[in-house]
């Protein structure tokens, strides 16, 4: 606590289902991570968990979010970036829990926003194309998305589907209002875009999780890519139509 | 005998009719339908009732419209009513959805600063 004047706050916000495996050693690698003027801290929120994740967490921070139902990945994470707002933080950090996104690249996730070069920074895997490159068939997907954002906004982001991302204030208070509940990561770019955010990629390298299962399993990848394919239409047509944000 | 048969038929939906309408009465009087969506039930008993009595009526109205078989009508309408009242379930299923998140993220983000303000009162105090 005796850090967080005069410093940037950030959080680190990790959306937990089923991580009782991995979660203690992220919150630990996190802790031992150190910034330099910045106050760092993590936020795990148990979506409402089968296994033990909840007393892993607790035995590790006494900051932590649990919801009583389970939200889905976007509203648990969307619960991190309303605490972060409420809370005042300058920057949240979404990091998953299962130990995929690694620590120490958050240094350079928040350096864009630092340097007041962009208000959402993504960690993409494909920059430099090291470290996990996941399937070859979520990678058929992952291109698909890249297209897709190209044809309807005009901007290159090479993988939307990764959650480890870094939002700005001005990010945050857009994200407070609305945010996709179910696979938020590509639907959520094109709210930014049309919000006017500046979006930047940075390459990251991302690692084979360390247990949990994916939010995406193989069966459910064709519903998965229709819902997702869906919910960028209707967003893009609802913030063209509206020029507004509408929460559901 | 050839008379009472027609009757027969109508009698049975008068009494369906008023049966249901009891029914969804019933529902609203124990607390377990809210009015805004009894409306809809309420009309449907309505026109049922019309129609049960009113025999002459949908051959009246199936003749107005155009509507060669006059059967086809109540189907045409049944179908139509159901399909909006679906449409209509699945909005206030949605909107019900996002109240629930938005508990439940209240709900978390108070427990959070309950639980830390204990904490620090524990300490100081």
């Amino acid at each position: 606590m005796k850090t967080e004047t005069n410093s940037i706050k950030v959080l680190i916000v990790l959306p937990c289902y089923n991580e009782e495996e991995s979660i203690g050693k992220v919150l630990s690698d996190l802790s031992q991570l150190k910034i330099e003027g910045v106050y760092l801290r993590a936020l795990p929120v148990n979506d409402c968990s089968k296994d033990n994740t909840i007393s892993e967490i607790r035995k590790h921070t006494p900051y932590y979010l649990d919801l009583p139902v389970n939200l889905g990945i976007g509203g648990a994470v969307q619960s991190g970036f309303k605490y972060a707002f409420e809370n005042n933080f300058d920057i949240a950090i979404q990091l998953d829990g299962d130990g995929q996104h690694p620590a120490n690249e958050i240094k350079n996730l928040i350096e864009p926003i630092l340097k007041k070069e962009s208000d959402v920074v993504i960690g993409s895997r494909f920059i430099t194309k090291q470290g996990f490159q996941s399937s070859g068939l979520r990678r058929t997907g992952i291109k698909y998305f890249k297209n897709l954002n190209k044809f309807l906004l005009g901007i290159s982001i090479t993988d939307s589907t990764s959650g480890f991302r870094a939002l700005n204030k001005k990010a945050l208070e857009i994200v407070y209002d609305y945010y996709p509940d179910e696979y938020p990561e590509p639907e959520a770019i094109v709210l930014y875009h049309l919000n006017n955010l500046k979006i930047k990629e940075i390459p990251v390298i991302m690692l084979e999780r360390m247990g949990g299962q994916s939010s995406i399993r193989s069966f459910g990848s064709i519903y998965y890519m229709m819902k997702v394919t869906l919910g960028i239409f209707f967003i893009y047509i609802r913030l063209k139509l509206n020029g507004k944000r509408n929460t559901i | 005998m050839g008379n009472v048969i027609p009757y027969k038929i109508q009698i049975i939906s008068i009494v369906g009719s008023l049966l249901f309408m009891f029914f969804i009465f019933r529902l609203i009087t124990k607390g377990k339908l809210r009015e805004e969506y009894s409306i809809v039930w309420i009309f449907c008993t309505i026109a049922l009732l019309l129609f049960a009595i009113w025999r002459d009526g949908l051959d009246i109205i199936a003749k107005f419209l155009g509507v060669y078989y006059a059967p086809a009508l109540i189907f045409l309408g049944a179908i139509f009513a159901i399909i909006v009242f679906l449409v209509h379930l699945s909005v206030v299923n949605s909107k019900q959805q996002g109240q629930i998140k938005q508990l439940a993220q209240e709900l978390a983000l108070l427990k959070e600063k309950m639980e830390n303000k204990q904490k620090e009162d524990g300490k100081n105090g």
